[in-house]
């Protein structure tokens, strides 16, 4: 396999706008080295900006290195070049099973078994995730980019500090606290990254999220489940889970606010996986 | 509807035209008192009034405490419905109360705009 990577890096050097970074790339991502996996997507991603295959390749290494963030824009990216990618589709099913939110990626699954009914893996992740969020760890399980290490397969409790591991921003941007203001996991730093906010912030959002479920009855518009704002500094969302437990997203205004959402969803299904292995 | 100065309605009229918009409301940030209103039948203005100005302070603090800035929007989601706000320079918030389906971005915009002839 030594000489495999030999010999394609050989084809690659002479002819660095050939497609053979793909099979490069892949080759040394099984071979779990992700780093050298990581310059030669990223490279081959800069000469074919708009081959999705490529994207895919780099979303696969990404989830390996447990960045899943930036996995699901690259696969979401691969998408939106190529609807029907199947890498594509199958990862972002990957990811939503990650998070918790088996609906989600029951959808990507079906979409992609429209493409390729005969791919047993899809077949196996929808039956799965057919049979209810019990199943969605197996499901998880099928459409994983590489097998999980040993070491890793054995199931174990998740501990506070890693309920948002993997996330990005997981250490200085996410809250989770309850209905009194009471913090449960995650930290915040002021934009400067020198004063930690966490507990006033924290405080002052236990009265809006009252407030939001007093107005939204009053509305009779059901139950609350997000409040976002735009601040001139930065954006934040808050999300209502379930037991009056509240979870807080912060991003500086780079972020967009349909972005954050986005990241508050994912997040939300960590601390919802979180919380029930707690309860 | 409450009689209001016609720039007042000029500025509701921005944001109810916008499809999925149930009403639009002019609050004084300061006390949550209703300054100008267009709401559909049935929502009882002064108290949604009272509630977003109580929102929208508070919101504001958390925002201040995390270092962010003053708020310039946001945006209650429920299951049924949502409601936007945007804070004019006057003190006046520009509320619209809208459809779950409702297009956000165009409410937000028109918000601001709303904020800018009221300001």
């Amino acid at each position: 396999m030594a000489d495999d990577v030999k010999a394609l890096s050989t084809q690659l050097a002479q002819d660095p706008d050939s497609l053979v970074f793909l099979r490069l790339g892949e080759l040394l991502r099984q071979r779990r080295q992700l780093d050298a996996a990581h310059r030669v997507a990223l490279t081959g991603l800069e000469r074919h900006p708009h081959l999705a295959d490529a994207h895919d390749l780099y979303a696969r290494i990404l989830a390996d290195k447990r960045d899943y963030e930036r996995a699901f824009d690259e696969w979401d990216m691969a998408r939106r070049i190529a609807p029907d990618h199947v890498g594509a589709l199958k990862g972002l099913a990957f990811l939503y099973f990650k998070v918790g939110d088996v609906q989600q990626a029951a959808v990507h699954l079906e979409a992609a078994q429209r493409v390729a009914p005969d791919d047993p893996g899809i077949a196996q992740a929808l039956a799965l995730a057919r049979g209810g969020s019990g199943q969605a760890a197996a499901a998880e399980q099928a459409l994983a980019p590489s097998p999980p290490p040993v070491a890793a397969s054995a199931p174990e409790p998740l501990e506070e500090k890693q309920v948002f591991a993997g996330l990005e921003g997981a250490h200085e941007g996410l809250l989770l606290l309850d209905a009194s203001g009471r913090v449960l996991g995650g930290a915040l730093k002021d934009p400067g990254g020198a004063r930690d906010v966490t507990d006033a912030v924290a405080a002052y959002l236990a009265g809006v999220s009252q407030e939001a479920a007093r107005t939204a009855k009053l509305l009779t518009l059901g139950g609350w489940t997000a409040l976002a704002a735009e601040g001139k500094q930065g954006h934040v969302h808050l999300t209502a889970l379930a037991g009056d437990v509240l979870l807080l997203v912060v991003r500086d205004r780079s972020v967009p606010m349909g972005r954050l959402a986005v990241i508050a969803q994912r997040a939300a299904g960590a601390a919802r996986r979180w919380l029930e292995q707690q309860r | 509807m409450s009689a209001a100065p016609a720039g007042y309605g000029q500025a509701l009229d921005l944001v109810t035209r916008v499809r999925g918009v149930r009403g639009a409301m002019l609050v004084s940030a300061d006390d949550g008192i209703v300054v100008a209103e267009q709401l559909m039948e049935g929502i009882k203005g002064a108290a949604v009034a009272a509630l977003a100005g109580s929102v929208a302070s508070r919101l504001g603090r958390a925002l201040e405490a995390a270092g962010l800035g003053a708020g310039v929007f946001w945006h209650l989601q429920a299951e049924q419905g949502a409601l936007l706000v945007v804070g004019a320079p006057s003190g006046i918030l520009v509320v619209a109360v809208a459809e779950p389906d409702v297009n956000v971005g165009l409410v937000r915009l028109e918000l601001l705009r709303a904020a800018e002839v009221v300001a």
